[in-house]
């Protein structure tokens, strides 16, 4: 259960990389990848996944 | 004298051009004529807060906060081109180091460098860290710039003493509804408190937010200058009201700037056919909050990369991979260019009291367009200008009333036929254009077009110059009440 990153989508902002609460997000040439194994899509954190809520090009942080 | 600036400056092309008077515009060319002498001291080189100081002095923007915790309808993120110029594109994203090498690379090169601002792409406040290590490092290493950022004021209120302990004196917030009810056409969504909110809850949170930040910024004695995005049909007849708002709690200027929206920037209000106001729909409604929180009309809406004094952007030239390993930044060049901007702008105000002198009264308002590469005079080819600076003149006074665009975002490749008619667009109301040199065609066809080219004050001072032109042509139309 993780999320992931469209990558032809990313504008690189890194919104995404300081909401995250697992810091499961980094940057990886200009743009943001998710690593699975500490994505826990926000749960036991926050009621729905902080890098899709904050994301500014819609349908880009998606569940993998 | 502008001729010495020019060299100082290296290859710097210096734009800029006239001086408002009385309330007319932000800023005063007399100084401290009209606003508190504390508070000219803290704007006289600052060029996005005084229209006087845009003359002579050049800011910079670094862009080390590309993240933003709302979502604009005149905003797509996903867009950029490097001739595009408006806020939220940029070309390259800076770490805080990167920045510093960036901003000392052009101090090295551009003594009239005053302001360093953040402004995005994204938000400032939304970028906390990136942004204040960036002030840190640049604080240290070039005390004599001033700190400036740019918000939309979602994060501002809980990074006011933050603010204040880094010295930033100058805060902009973007706030183009006080109303929520109006406010939820123009902000689809805000990330506020570890979610997403939408529609009118949106807006009024962002709001709330932005009341209280605005009235703890004043608070703190940080000055403070309110942006507002005209939407013609959403905010247009809402513009007064926040005038009003916003001077009550205390802003120092308030910059009414045209919505730009293209589809091709693929922002909703581009895609949606919103249009931007007119440039003539523009200063109408800036005419009508005249009066209240002191309007800003020299605005260039630059990018969140720009270099250089508004409305030239040297950004291309300091790209990171273009810069020097260790630029070294001499403060003697820059005291004598400060030496020579004070005497400049002695100069300027006394040839302007002498022309006043000399055109013997006043009658009929009259707008000129003005072309100037900066520095206070006429000194620009018509064929090289990209934008004028439009001023009303009446005699015994001159009033700067705004800057009109000559090109055209994004495009390129235009003709010179579609650039004329573009220009005398762009001219709609203008009398007569001042200019350094024009060639034998366009002057032809600025005169069809029932523009007056003027070139008789190559290199002198557009206020003076601007009150001779009025005085004589109302001399031969027989036209002066004393």
């Amino acid at each position: 259960m993780a999320y992931k990153i469209v990558a032809s989508q990313c504008t690189g902002c890194g919104a995404c990389e300081y909401e995250c609460p697992n810091k499961a997000i980094s940057e990886k040439g200009g743009i943001f990848i998710i690593n699975p194994d500490k994505c826990t899509e926000c749960e036991g954190h926050f009621d729905s996944p902080q890098c899709a809520a904050v994301c500014p090009v819609d349908g880009t942080c998606v569940p993998a | 004298m502008s001729g010495q600036i020019v060299s100082l400056a290296g290859t710097v092309a210096v734009p800029g051009g006239c001086s408002s008077k009385g309330n007319g515009a932000c800023g005063s060319s007399g100084g401290a004529s009209d606003m508190p002498a504390e508070i000219w001291e803290k704007v006289k080189n600052h060029p996005c807060y005084s229209e006087e100081a845009h003359h002579y002095f050049a800011r910079m923007h670094v862009a080390v906060a590309p993240a933003c915790n709302i979502q604009c309808n005149y905003c797509n993120r996903k867009y950029d081109c490097s001739n595009e110029s408006r806020p939220g594109v940029v070309s390259e994203k800076l770490t805080p180091e990167q920045a510093l090498h960036k901003v000392m690379a052009v101090a090295a090169k551009v003594p009239q460098l005053s302001v360093l601002g953040i402004a995005g792409p994204g938000d400032a406040l939304a970028n906390p860290h990136k942004t204040f290590r960036t002030f840190d490092l640049v604080a240290k290493a070039l005390p004599h710039l001033k700190l400036c950022l740019s918000t939309n004021g979602l994060a501002l209120a809980e990074h006011v003493e933050t603010i204040k302990d880094y010295n930033v004196d100058h805060v902009t917030i973007t706030i183009s509804a006080v109303d929520p009810e109006i406010g939820q056409h123009i902000y689809p969504w805000i990330f506020h408190d570890h979610r997403r909110w939408t529609g009118l809850d949106a807006a009024r949170i962002l709001h709330e937010r932005q009341m209280e930040g605005l009235e703890r910024l004043v608070a703190a004695g940080i000055l403070v200058k309110i942006n507002s995005v005209l939407i013609p049909g959403v905010n247009d007849a809402h513009m007064a009201e926040i005038n009003r708002v916003v001077k009550a709690k205390g802003a120092f200027l308030h910059n009414i700037m045209p919505l730009i929206s293209d589809p091709a920037h693929g922002t909703h209000f581009g895609l949606s056919g919103q249009r931007g106001p007119t440039p003539i729909e523009l200063a109408a409604v800036q005419d009508s909050v005249e009066g209240g929180a002191k309007l800003m009309r020299h605005c260039r809406q630059c990018r969140a990369d720009a270099v250089g004094l508004l409305g030239e952007d040297l950004g291309a030239e300091f790209a990171l991979d273009k810069i020097e390993d260790e630029p070294v930044f001499d403060p003697k060049v820059r005291e004598i260019y400060m030496n020579v901007v004070e005497q400049e702008r002695a100069d300027r105000q006394d040839a302007e009291d002498q022309a006043r002198r000399r055109s013997g009264g006043t009658g009929e308002p009259l707008l000129v367009a003005v072309a100037t590469k900066g520095g206070g005079r006429i000194n620009q080819h018509f064929g090289h200008a990209r934008e004028f600076q439009l001023l009303e003149v009446d005699g015994q006074s001159v009033r700067f009333v705004g800057v009109r665009r000559a090109d055209n975002y994004c495009k390129g490749g235009y003709g010179e036929e579609d650039s004329l008619e573009a220009i005398i667009k762009a001219l709609t109301g203008v009398s007569a254009v001042l200019v350094a040199r024009i060639g034998d065609c366009p002057r032809h066809t600025l005169a069809e077009a029932g523009i007056t080219v003027v070139d008789d004050y190559a290199h002198d001072f557009i206020e003076a110059s601007a009150l001779a032109w009025w005085g004589r042509v109302m001399e031969k139309a027989g036209r002066i009440s004393a």
